[in-house]
């Protein structure tokens, strides 16, 4: 009980260089370049568009206003994805710095998926635009878009912490990794629906992907305007604590060894 | 003396790295060395059996030829690596910087550096405002507080570096040879520096190959051979010791 406290008063103490890791993090990612924190929405849109032209004669015929639907996948895919593969090497490449002075290790793990969080709201400026320009209907539903961003949140940084300890001791996971968010992609509904997947198949992503709980959720309020499933949420708060405990408790079993390998 | 608290506690440690298993660091490696039979155990033990004991106060000089585990105990001092064996205990806050402005980074500039180190250092954002000039006006730079850090001269760097580690009164602060890039000016700031953070009841910890610093600033002193502890006591001893050895 003293020691989950020490760790609480260690995480408050250093709250600010968290908050400082992240500005920094943010600031040098678009430092001289000359339309900055724009290609926090312009990316996205790009993509988008491209995805739009190429997909939507593909399914057309039962999506409707398919560039909101492709963009509600996308984007907190992309969220999981660029902040899980930022947080792999979060550990290794502050190596520099954790050999030399004593800090809460994880804090780097934590800012790299914050920073991640601050790119997805920016781009939640492009899904914006997206709706506005093809007149998708705004309901009081969007209010509930931080229940799903929180569960997405907690599950990414239990990932994140799990694949950041694992790389200080086999630098491979980012090849691994990269393979398996490949195969992610393509075991999620992004760019097709559901339906048009084989019944077995659709049933073990609707029962075992969590990126599907969170991209509906995502999608009954944005792109269909109704409520949420509460099953869905239910189901995403489970497997993010699930993730977030997995991740604390392999961290917390590595951390003292990170010294002798990075 | 027996009055004093005692704030460095160094009890039996011992300090032991896998030399064989920090090579591999890939799935590959391993398995073609589980498979060969080759993930044997190949010890280094990098300090043995160290004990000592510092009050509040004291100036301590850690003396020994490279690769003696000055370094090494320094961080196990500062939390960084953790004992094989025996324990240690500090009381007190701990100015943990190894190697001064480790916490930087280049490509930002000094001024976020500023605040970035600081908050490596445990401190908060405002707490750093309220002293940020003071800081650049012991660094000395004052015309280069927006220039990124990678162009900065290691004598820069580091003036930087002592200048927020000494900022506020740390009871235990650690200096690992850093002042050897400092000019003379500097140097003898730094000394003066540290003799009012001493004189103030600040417990200093300082690895310097320059004996005649150590015999000045410290008054006890360990002398570490090859991970052992040779020999531990009053400062001009230890040293004379240590400058016997060496003549040899």
């Amino acid at each position: 009980m003293i020691k989950i406290k020490a760790y609480i008063h260690e995480f408050w103490r250093y709250r600010d260089l968290r908050r400082l890791l992240v500005e920094k993090n943010v600031k040098l990612k678009y430092r001289r370049s000359f339309l900055g924190y724009l290609w926090s929405i312009l990316n996205p849109l790009l993509i988008m568009l491209v995805m739009t032209v190429v997909f939507s004669k593909m399914f057309s015929r039962n999506i409707d206003n398919y560039p909101v639907y492709l963009f509600c996948g996308q984007l907190l895919f992309n969220f999981m994805r660029n902040s899980t593969d930022r947080a792999i090497s979060s550990i290794s490449i502050s190596g520099a710095m954790l050999k030399k002075c004593y800090l809460p290790k994880y804090i780097f793990t934590l800012a790299t998926i914050d920073g991640s969080l601050i790119d997805l709201i920016f781009s939640m400026g492009a899904l914006l635009v997206v709706m506005i320009a093809t007149g998708a209907r705004f309901t009081l539903w969007l209010l509930l878009i931080p229940v799903t961003l929180a569960q997405l949140y907690v599950f990414c940084l239990g990932l994140g912490l799990f694949l950041a300890q694992a790389n200080v001791f086999f630098r491979d996971m980012h090849f691994i990794y990269n393979a398996v968010t490949t195969a992610w992609l393509y075991l999620t509904p992004i760019f097709y629906p559901i339906e048009s997947l084989s019944e077995k198949i659709s049933w073990l992503i609707r029962h075992f992907n969590p990126m599907y709980f969170y991209i509906e959720q995502f999608r009954s309020m944005v792109y269909k305007g109704t409520a949420p499933s509460l099953v869905l949420i239910a189901a995403g708060t489970g497997a993010a604590v699930l993730m977030l405990l997995v991740g604390i408790l392999s961290f917390y079993k590595t951390k003292d060894r990170f010294i002798l390998y990075i | 003396m027996e009055n004093k608290k005692i704030v460095v506690d160094v009890d039996h440690v011992k300090i032991r790295f896998n030399l064989s298993s920090q090579k591999i660091d890939n799935l590959k490696e391993y398995f073609a060395k589980l498979v060969k039979g080759e993930l044997m155990f190949q010890e280094f033990i990098a300090l043995q059996d160290v004990t000592f004991r510092v009050h509040k106060g004291e100036a301590w000089g850690l003396i020994g030829a490279n690769g003696a585990g000055k370094s090494t105990l320094l961080k196990v001092i500062s939390g960084i690596l953790k004992p094989y064996s025996g324990r240690i205990a500090v009381h007190g806050s701990i100015s943990p910087l190894i190697e001064l402005g480790a916490g930087f980074d280049p490509e930002c500039t000094a001024r976020e550096n500023i605040f970035l180190n600081g908050c490596v250092l445990g401190y908060s954002i405002k707490f750093m405002k309220e002293h940020f000039d003071e800081i650049v006006e012991f660094a000395e730079i004052e015309q280069f507080l927006d220039s990124p850090l990678k162009n900065f001269s290691s004598g820069m760097r580091a003036r930087l570096g002592f200048a927020i580690a000494t900022m506020v009164k740390p009871d235990i602060l650690i200096v690992d040879e850093i002042l050897a890039v400092g000019d003379y000016k500097f140097h003898q700031k730094c000394e003066k520096r540290m003799q009012e953070l001493l004189a103030n009841g600040t417990t200093l910890l300082y690895v310097s190959h320059n004996i005649n610093e150590v015999r000045r600033l410290c008054d006890h002193a360990v002398w570490l051979d090859k991970g052992a502890m040779r020999m531990v006591g009053d400062v001009q001893e230890v040293c004379d010791a240590y400058m016997e050895e060496m003549k040899k």
